[in-house]
């Protein structure tokens, strides 16, 4: 009777109403690490099977952006690009902002868009937003060779173009807006499953903080109270100093990065803790 | 001794009904601006069908239901639609929480609610086993080592390397099953997934389920499918209404369920609506078992069966005669049709009814449809309804029949019983 009980007490699984605030369960994620993967290469995959132009599509978009920004902002605005060639700054600008808006807006639909597999079949959630920041470096590093190959053309042609060894920085730099990303996606996504509405947010929020964002525009070029506020923004140091790494040029001190990395964890922290309350019982209110 | 590896303690699950929150912030907004002013909530749902389990704004959908499963058992889980099979199921796959109550799981635990889970259109067949068992808890190792039996289970090796979007509905169903009864869990949880594809897979698909509890693992099987649970399961469970009421051997508990399902009333027309011509309207259909008056839509091989058919004349001496054809897997098992056009002298309604014998009818679900013709000089139909009814007949092994004391999935359109005689002749082969 008493090997009984002890056998009894040896439960592999226990599920109840709610798991307490810190059990985040992330050495299950480890566990399904293989579907992470999957889903990495299904996303990539499915994005340019019957398509035209395939991959080339990761090419296409990123030029013909910056082409616009060129005409717009360089040529019609005439807004400073710190003396660099307009063409190379907005492309820069773009490379680094794409990977960071692309990991914001498609984890916000982590909830809603694969609500079908949520409410058929178990793994841990965050297998999906983790698979879509990852996905994403795969494009970043397409747009990245577009980005290297005009790099080396204009390094060719005008000397102020000089990359240095912050360009040794960049897997920081993609870290940080990783985490960032996935960690304002996993919280939007965890209000949208009772706002429906955030999710037309995010898309705009995204355009907007981009303006505020010196990604059309120098840091240089914000003097007074303006500068203090566009320094609040965790990503403009990421954005700097990817500029300052390929380009050379900046006019921030690359100790506003802690500032980002600080400010990464936290919403990191906070957006898993929200996404493992929401998780449990999503699928009752979506 | 068997240890338990499931252990359910008092689970309830209870659902707000209508829509909790409003769906948007300022819908929120105006319901909570309403309230404050003690108007009514502007979003309150008018006219929501009523549930017995129904407490005010809450749907109890499990309420405080407790059991325990053995290592190795089959447990059926059966019960009308709403009973709480499916939140059941839910709990126990960890697609959402329950509101109180525990369940403790030893080993680990695998659920099919549905197959195919997951599976991506563009992506081959080959590309989406990979994905589909990832999905379904299986690490890349153990699919590969598995591939192979997977593609020849489902029997689609041929288009493999093609698009799952090309595939026809059964393909896709097959290959979606095959990697779902490829896992090795140490306990399944299969919904009703069974019903799907064509006969030889569903055969293939109860035979590899009864194998998975031979192997000595345990499964949870929800079905409407009562022969199929009588044969794969040892005990079963009885929902309603979100308790537990019957919790014993497979065919007790189907035996409960069976009768509680009787109420059903085969099927009636409005004289308004009833199919047929001017002339002939017919009323109802219904199946009942000999002897008794209330229609049956389950019932056992072992049952004698009478298939009435009312009907409305408006015209007097009218003659035609009634068909009846009785389909199942797909064609058409038998027909019975009245032997000589009856000649209905008074205009009224009448009841025509056939006698089904015992034994005559398969374990599988027929489909009648019903006919009303003349054939006498210009060949004239009155009335024609397809689908006219459904029924399901099953077999409890509680008396002898056509299956003798073979106990596995037997699929055919009818099963009468045969004498069979085999006897010695001498030692020669020839």
């Amino acid at each position: 009777m008493e090997l009984k009980t002890t056998e009894q007490e040896n439960w592999s699984l226990v599920i109840r109403p709610q798991r307490a605030w810190w059990d985040l369960h992330l050495g299950e994620l480890w566990r399904y690490r293989d579907l992470v993967w999957l889903f990495v290469w299904r996303d990539f995959v499915a994005y340019y099977k019957q398509t035209i132009l395939g991959p080339l599509w990761y090419l296409i978009q990123p030029i013909l952006t910056t082409v616009v920004f060129t005409i717009i902002f360089g040529n019609l605005a005439e807004l400073s690009t710190d003396g660099m060639p307009p063409f190379l700054f907005y492309l820069a600008g773009n490379t680094v902002w794409a990977y960071f808006a692309a990991c914001l807006t498609n984890t916000s639909n982590t909830f809603t868009g694969n609500r079908s597999i949520f409410g058929k079949v178990y793994f841990p959630r965050l297998a999906i937003p983790l698979s879509v920041v990852i996905s994403q470096i795969i494009s970043f590093g397409i747009r990245m060779l577009v980005f290297v190959g005009f790099l080396i053309y204009f390094m060719l042609v005008n000397p102020a173009v000089s990359p240095n060894w912050w360009i040794f920085s960049l897997p920081l730099l993609l870290f940080i807006m990783a985490g960032t990303g996935l960690g304002l996606g996993i919280v939007i996504s965890s209000l949208t499953t009772k706002y429906r509405d955030l999710q037309q947010l995010v898309t705009f929020g995204v355009q907007l903080l981009m303006y505020a964002t010196p990604v059309i525009y120098p840091l240089s070029s914000i003097k007074g109270a303006w500068r203090w506020a566009i320094l609040a923004n965790p990503m403009t140091p990421v954005v700097e100093i990817f500029r300052y790494a390929f380009l050379g040029v900046s006019d921030i001190s690359p100790i506003y990065l802690l500032y980002s990395v600080t400010f990464m964890f936290a919403v990191l922290l906070i957006g898993v803790l929200i996404f493992n309350r929401v998780e449990n019982n999503f699928m009752d209110t979506v | 001794m068997l240890v338990n590896v499931i252990s359910i303690e008092n689970l309830s699950k209870a659902y707000q009904l209508g829509v909790i929150g409003t769906g948007t912030f300022f819908g929120d907004l105006n319901r909570w601006w309403a309230r404050k002013l003690g108007r009514p909530d502007p979003y309150a749902k008018i006219g929501v069908k009523d549930h017995g389990n129904r407490i005010g704004e809450m749907i109890q959908a499990l309420d405080d239901v407790s059991f325990t499963v053995k290592k190795g058992e089959a447990l059926g889980i059966i019960g009308r639609n709403g009973a709480g099979k499916s939140t059941l199921l839910k709990i126990l796959s960890q697609v959402t929480a329950p509101t109180s109550g525990v369940v403790k799981v030893k080993g680990r635990i695998a659920s099919l609610l549905e197959v195919g889970t997951g599976f991506h259109p563009e992506l081959t067949g080959r590309e989406n086993i990979y994905l589909n068992g990832a999905i379904l808890g299986m690490n890349r190792l153990e699919v590969a080592r598995k591939f192979d039996e997977i593609v020849d289970f489902s029997g689609v090796e041929k288009f493999i390397d093609t698009p799952v979007k090309r595939y026809s509905s059964g393909m896709y169903v097959r290959l979606a099953f095959a990697v779902a009864a490829h896992l090795e869990p140490d306990i399944l949880v299969v919904d009703e997934v069974l019903a799907v594809g064509d006969a030889e897979f569903q055969k293939k698909c109860l035979g590899k389920m009864g194998s998975v509890a031979d192997e000595g693992r345990t499964v949870l099987f929800v079905s409407h499918n009562m022969s199929a649970i009588n044969r794969l399961c040892s005990r079963a469970i009885l929902l309603d209404a979100g308790t537990l009421i019957k919790d014993g051997t497979a065919n007790e508990v189907t035996a409960q369920y069976l009768q509680g399902a009787d109420i059903e009333e085969g099927r009636r027309w409005a004289l308004e609506s009833a199919p047929g011509n001017e002339d002939l309207k017919l009323l109802s259909v219904k199946l009942t078992r000999m002897g008794e008056n209330s229609a049956a839509s389950v019932v056992e091989v072992k049952d004698d069966l009478i298939l009435e058919l009312e009907y409305f004349v408006k015209k007097a001496n009218m003659r035609f005669r009634c068909n009846a054809l009785f389909y199942s897997l797909g064609v058409c098992a038998f027909a019975s049709i009245e032997p000589k056009e009856t000649l209905h002298e008074k205009a009224g309604r009448y009841i025509s009814k056939v006698h089904i014998p015992a034994h005559l009818l398969a374990e599988t679900e027929y489909t009648v449809s019903i006919s009303m013709f003349s054939s006498l000089g210009v060949k004239q139909h009155f009335v024609k309804v397809q689908n006219a009814l459904n029924f399901q007949v099953f077999d409890s092994m509680t008396a002898p029949s056509a299956r003798g004391d073979y106990a596995e999935n037997l699929v055919s359109a009818v099963r009468p019983m045969l004498d069979w005689e085999t006897s010695y002749t001498d030692s020669q082969p020839n």
